[in-house]
């Protein structure tokens, strides 16, 4: 076979990071869909909002310590997740491992502080449609919280035990954009639940 | 036509009808021109395939083709856009003093209430509007279960009537006649039997209509019609009708004061006759399956009488 | 042998199912799903299908008593459910999935594994809603399902649960494919096909995919929060406790809208596959055929409240959506010119059985298309909306504008999946009837809506006069449905008889044509070169790559916009897990219809299942890690 006529890819690497992995697009496109849930979710309360004469129609706004404390450790989150991230890129074994539990612990942290945020609400998913919207909106997040803690772990758990070849880097570098995701959504969830009601 | 788009009675569907034909020839127009190119474009014999020398050429020739249709298309909508624009600013303005009249939807009959005009008092009927011809008439409308929708095709596009809100629709008739028109939202079982009918007068005679309307229910004369208004009292028809006069006054159902006036029951599924009251009390459920109306436990002569009695109700 | 894939037995080896019904659940072959999606797709066409020939029995005659009103109501909402969520969306989906990797140049579709996940889904979603209709059980309040009227005072039992559960089910499938799609169509081509080259059937899956992505959403919500009003007493749509009942419309027709272009826009990528091919030319306006379908994508999202004209919302906001919905007909006109440029410019038309089914399109839609614009004015509309005449125009465009380009896309893509050839006279039998039967069933509806006939009606007084048009129409029924039978016929006799297909018996010009009839497992022995927007018209021999392995699945990765390889992964191999995970799915989904508490529980088989399919295997691992070649760094 003449060689003008083959375009040889025996060379080329067997996995890449970043935008060159299918593993970045396939995660950019749960955060689309999911993003979108998001803001569906956000039009849907402001949209009872504008509906109703008072808001919250009865009792108090959420109370703000619990939410609060969650947006610190979140954000907080970020950073054990950045530096798996970067470990990862780097195939820095020992460092993504301690990266990757670092982070579960601040999961551990915010999911026990989710916990206390629900009964903090000040009302009740079956009291009237403000009621129903915060629970949903709160639960949609929290569903994003347990299911990406529950994925970092099993990550985690991976990078220990083995089976691991190169790929596995790139598992643990788009888990961490997903993270981000979660983190970074919570900010006009926050606004919107504890803020709005308050301010506008 | 009593019930058609096409047979407008009012100034509302008139300016719709004219609109429509106005958008019909143009689409007829657009669609025949397109169809005809296309056929002209297969019909014509060609050679078995495209030299490349030429290809170029009627390309560029072709893109300018696609380049104009797709301008005389912008132009096309543009201008059904704007005449569909002008149209509804018309049929916003509204001349004359309305007459208000509130309806509610229910699961499958129509609550006709005509206001207080100039302490007057308040009619309150069923399934059928009366308006006098010539002044607007303006309906405000809410559901209290479903969502419904209030269509007379005759007079007036539709407007949907939703629990929790209240929609606005006016109408005017330009001459005397009965139009119909049937719920246009799916509501349940008997969406299907939800005949509403409008009852265009000239002023007079709606007038004559309204003070009648706002008397009392008409006591019996006869014996059987004074047997059937016992019938009546002591039954459970008490609890979801009202008859202005005597001591019903259930809310739930259809006021009863005046319903032997009215041309049909059950919504338009059958004429007024004491013989169709029969039925229809004795088994709504096989008239209008699904019906909240309950049989009644009346026998033969008990059932004669009440039908005698509501049809001396006028 | 220097190159691994001139070892075409290890290739096959490497690529093909495993064997015997294990191997048969345990498939990640995209062209293998989409079979069973198609099949599938069709037998609930069929179904459906048949429950609107029972409607129309019941409408031939005014106050017939062929189908009481419960039934008739499940049958109506089952109609409508079934073709818009189990046919016309995941057979769209489909007809992508078996046709993007082909005619970009790859081996598999990106993500295998969720793609059988998909169709397990799909699949399970509709066997519990027909289930759930055969114990009459059935959804009751149409397909849209209006709340309150499907709400928990007005819809008791489980009815309208089942229904919002089939959203779910065929909203997660449809998703988890779209993303498929877009990954595969960007990052998967075959080296030189640089986004001006890529053909117009995978642009329009691709904008279709990026609709479901932003549209399912919100139906997700919506049927969401409609489970949770009737289940656990949340008052989203509950005006007693603050909701609105508009709430529901707004969600459901902001994904309604865009809902009718998932379903349309890959008929028209299929249009422009199909008549290059017959006017023997490079279409014209190629460009303009890409922007119109990105155009057409945007505006869909900017229509929804035209289902919502006879609400009474703002005329202010109403004039928008008029504007909008009027405007949307000019990149669907630009299409149609092109189309129309692209015959005239042409070498000798050849009229076989699919262009005869893509004119019928022109026949047709153009007709539902200008329908369209009347009912996109709001004063029209006030007559127009929720009768018959709405009936006649969603048919037009859904039948005209998406079905007959799907069918003639069956009589142009059966001889690559199945290597054999449609018989040609039983195609012309098929389309005059299909097209005949369609007319004379769906013309006079327009009268009728303009005579008052509403919509959803199980019967209608012998006084309003439409029985003769209702007849007309019940007689089209029969027509069509005698057409979709001669296509079965067409279909079982020649998958035995039909003549043998070749690689290109049209003579068409994408890369689908370069491969056998039916294809390799592998799909192309040699991943081409491309180096012009019609491959296989391109004079002279063509350039390939060589270099992957056939020892694993091995995938070649390219660069979005000029597709050069940049790098190769390895694609799953059979694997049981995404079926078991669909099992834990769906029972977790079946569940939460009964109790909130499933959604807990339930989630710890998803998890376990989940898990498992990701848990990687150490033999191939250690495949893996032999071949290995690492990505340069710093430029990771």
């Amino acid at each position: 076979m003449s060689t003008e006529r083959v375009l040889d890819v025996s060379k080329l690497p067997t996995y890449a990071y970043g935008n060159r992995s299918l593993m970045w697009w396939g995660t950019w496109g749960m955060i689309l869909i999911e993003g979108t849930v998001f803001v569906i979710a956000l039009v849907t309360y402001y949209y009872l909002r504008d509906f109703s004469q008072t808001w919250p129609p009865e009792g108090d706004p959420p109370r703000l310590l619990f939410g609060t404390l969650n947006l610190v450790i979140l954000l907080a989150s970020g950073w054990p997740n950045q530096w798996a991230k970067k470990a990862a890129e780097r195939e820095d074994l020992r460092a993504v491992r301690i990266w990757l539990v670092v982070g579960l612990l601040f999961s551990v942290a915010f999911i026990v502080v989710r916990g206390f945020e629900f009964p903090a609400l000040n009302t009740h998913y079956d009291a009237n449609a403000y009621g129903s919207v915060v629970y949903m909106i709160l639960i949609l997040h929290t569903v994003h919280l347990v299911t990406d803690t529950v994925d970092t772990l099993v990550l985690t758990v991976l990078m220990f035990t083995g089976p691991l070849e190169g790929r596995r880097f790139v598992d643990v570098a788009e888990n961490s954009l997903y993270w981000w995701f979660v983190v970074l959504s919570w900010i006009p969830i926050y606004c919107t639940l504890y803020l709005a009601p308050r301010m506008l | 036509m009593n019930h058609s788009a096409l047979h407008p009675a009012g100034l509302h569907a008139a300016q719709i009808a004219h609109l429509g034909l106005t958008f019909l020839i143009v689409s007829c127009a657009v669609y025949v021109m397109v169809i005809g190119v296309l056929l002209a474009v297969l019909i014509r014999r060609r050679r078995r395939g495209s030299d490349p020398n030429t290809l170029s050429r009627s390309e560029r020739r072709a893109l300018i083709g696609v380049g104009v249709a797709v301008g005389i298309t912008t132009v096309v909508v543009t201008a059904l856009a704007i005449s569909e624009f002008v149209t509804r600013r018309s049929l916003e303005q509204d001349t004359g003093e309305p007459l208000h009249v509130r309806i509610i939807g229910h699961q499958w009959w129509w609550e006709v209430q005509y206001s207080s005009d100039s302490g007057a008092g308040q009619v309150q009927t069923a399934n059928e509007l009366h308006i006098p011809v010539g002044r607007p008439v303006q309906l405000q409308m809410t559901s209290q279960d479903v969502i419904h929708s209030f269509w007379v095709p005759n007079l007036q596009g539709k407007r949907d009537l939703i629990p929790g809100r209240t929609t606005h629709i006016s109408l005017v008739a330009d001459q005397p006649g009965r139009y119909e028109g049937q719920c246009a939202e799916f509501c349940g079982f008997q969406h299907a039997k939800m005949r509403i009918v409008v009852d265009a007068q000239s002023p007079a005679d709606f007038d004559a209509w309204r003070q009648v309307q706002l008397q009392s229910a008409r006591e019996p004369v006869s014996d059987l019609e004074r047997r059937g208004k016992q019938v009546f009292e002591n039954s459970t028809c008490v609890m979801c009708h009202a008859i202005q006069g005597s001591l019903a006054s259930g809310t739930i159902g259809p006021d009863l004061t005046h319903v032997g006036s009215r041309s049909s029951i059950a919504a338009g599924t059958l004429p007024n006759t004491p013989q169709t009251l029969v039925l229809w009390i004795a088994n709504p459920s096989a008239v209008k399956p699904g019906t909240a109306m309950p049989s009644a436990a009346l026998s033969g002569e008990d059932l004669r009488s009440l039908a005698t009695y509501l049809a001396s109700l006028k | 042998m220097s190159y691994p894939e001139e070892n075409e037995a290890a290739l096959h080896r490497t690529w093909s199912e495993r064997p015997g019904w294990l191997g048969w659940l345990m498939a990640v072959n995209h062209r293998t799903i989409a079979k069973r999606y198609l099949v599938t797709t069709l037998l609930f066409f069929v179904a459906a299908g048949i429950m609107a020939l029972l409607m129309r029995l019941q409408l031939a005659r005014p106050e017939n008593t062929f189908l009481d009103t419960d039934r008739y109501s499940q049958l109506f909402s089952m109609h409508g459910s079934v073709m818009m969520f189990l046919f016309a969306v995941p057979i769209m989906e489909a007809v992508g999935v078996y046709l993007v990797p082909l005619m970009v140049g790859a081996r598999n579709i990106a993500f295998p594994r969720l793609n059988a996940f998909s169709y397990w889904i799909f699949l399970f979603g509709g066997l519990m809603f027909f289930a759930a209709f055969l114990l009459n059980t059935g959804p009751e309040a149409g397909w849209f399902s209006y709340v309150p009227l499907a709400g928990p005072d007005y819809s008791p039992g489980k009815r309208t649960d089942f229904w919002a559960q089939l959203i779910t089910f065929t909203e997660l499938s449809a998703l988890v494919v779209s993303i498929e799609i877009i990954v595969t169509a960007l990052k998967m081509r075959a080296p030189g096909m640089s986004l001006d080259r890529i053909p117009l059937l995978v642009w329009a899956e691709v904008v279709t995919a990026f609709m479901v992505i932003f549209a399912m959403p919100a139906v997700m919500l919506s049927s969401t929060f409609l489970i949770t009003d009737r289940l656990v007493s949340t008052h989203f749509y509950n005006p007693a406790g603050g909701g609105d009942p508009l709430l529901w419309q707004h969600l459901f027709w902001f994904f309604g809208h865009p809902e009718v272009y998932i379903i349309f826009v890959p008929a028209l990528g299929m249009i422009s596959q199909i008549i290059p091919t017959f006017a023997r030319r490079p279409v014209v306006g190629y460009l303009g055929l890409v922007m119109a379908l990105v155009i057409t994508a945007f505006l869909a999202f900017g229509l929804w409240v035209h289902h919502m004209f006879a609400t009474g919302l703002p005329p202010l906001g109403m004039s928008f959506f008029t504007a909008a919905s009027i405007l949307i007909a000019i990149p669907t006109g630009l299409q149609i010119f092109c189309w129309i440029a692209t015959l005239a410019t042409g070498g000798q038309v050849r009229f076989a059985t699919p262009l005869l089914f893509v004119i019928g399109f022109f026949f047709t839609f153009i007709i539902g298309g200008l329908t369209g614009v009347w009912l996109g004015s709001t004063t029209l509309d006030s007559q127009l909306h929720d009768t018959y005449f709405v009936v006649a125009h969603l048919h037009y465009v859904l039948i005209g504008g998406a079905i007959m380009p799907l069918f003639g896309a069956f009589y142009f893509w059966f001889p690559k999946v199945t290597g054999r050839l449609l018989s040609e006279s039983l195609g012309k039998w098929n389309f005059w009837l299909f097209f005949i039967g369609f007319h004379v069933t769906f013309f006079p509806m327009h009268a009728l809506g303009l005579d008052g006939m509403t919509r959803r009606i199980y019967t209608y007084g012998a006084d309003r006069g439409w029985q003769e048009l209702n007849l007309v129409a019940t007689v089209g029924a029969f027509i069509l449905a005698i057409s979709v039978l001669v296509f079965i016929v067409n279909v079982i006799v020649s998958l035995r008889r039909g003549a043998l297909a070749g690689d290109n018996p049209w003579n068409a010009s994408t890369l689908e044509w370069a491969t056998r009839s039916p294809p390799p497992p592998y799909n192309f022995q040699f991943i081409p070169v491309v180096e012009s927007r019609d491959p296989l018209w391109q004079k002279g021999e063509r350039r390939h790559v060589v270099g992957l392995s056939n020892e694993v699945r091995s995938v070649l990765i390219t660069a979005i916009h000029d597709a050069q390889p940049d790098h190769t992964t390895t694609f799953p191999s059979p694997s049981l897990w995404p079926l078991l995970s669909a099992l834990a799915t769906t029972g977790l989904f079946v569940g939460s219809i009964f109790t909130p508490w499933a959604v807990l529980w339930g989630s710890i088989p998803v998890a376990v299942g989940l898990i498992g399919w990701f848990w990687p295997s150490h033999r191939e691992t250690e495949i893996n890690r032999r071949l290995e070649i690492k990505p340069e760094s710093p430029a990771r």
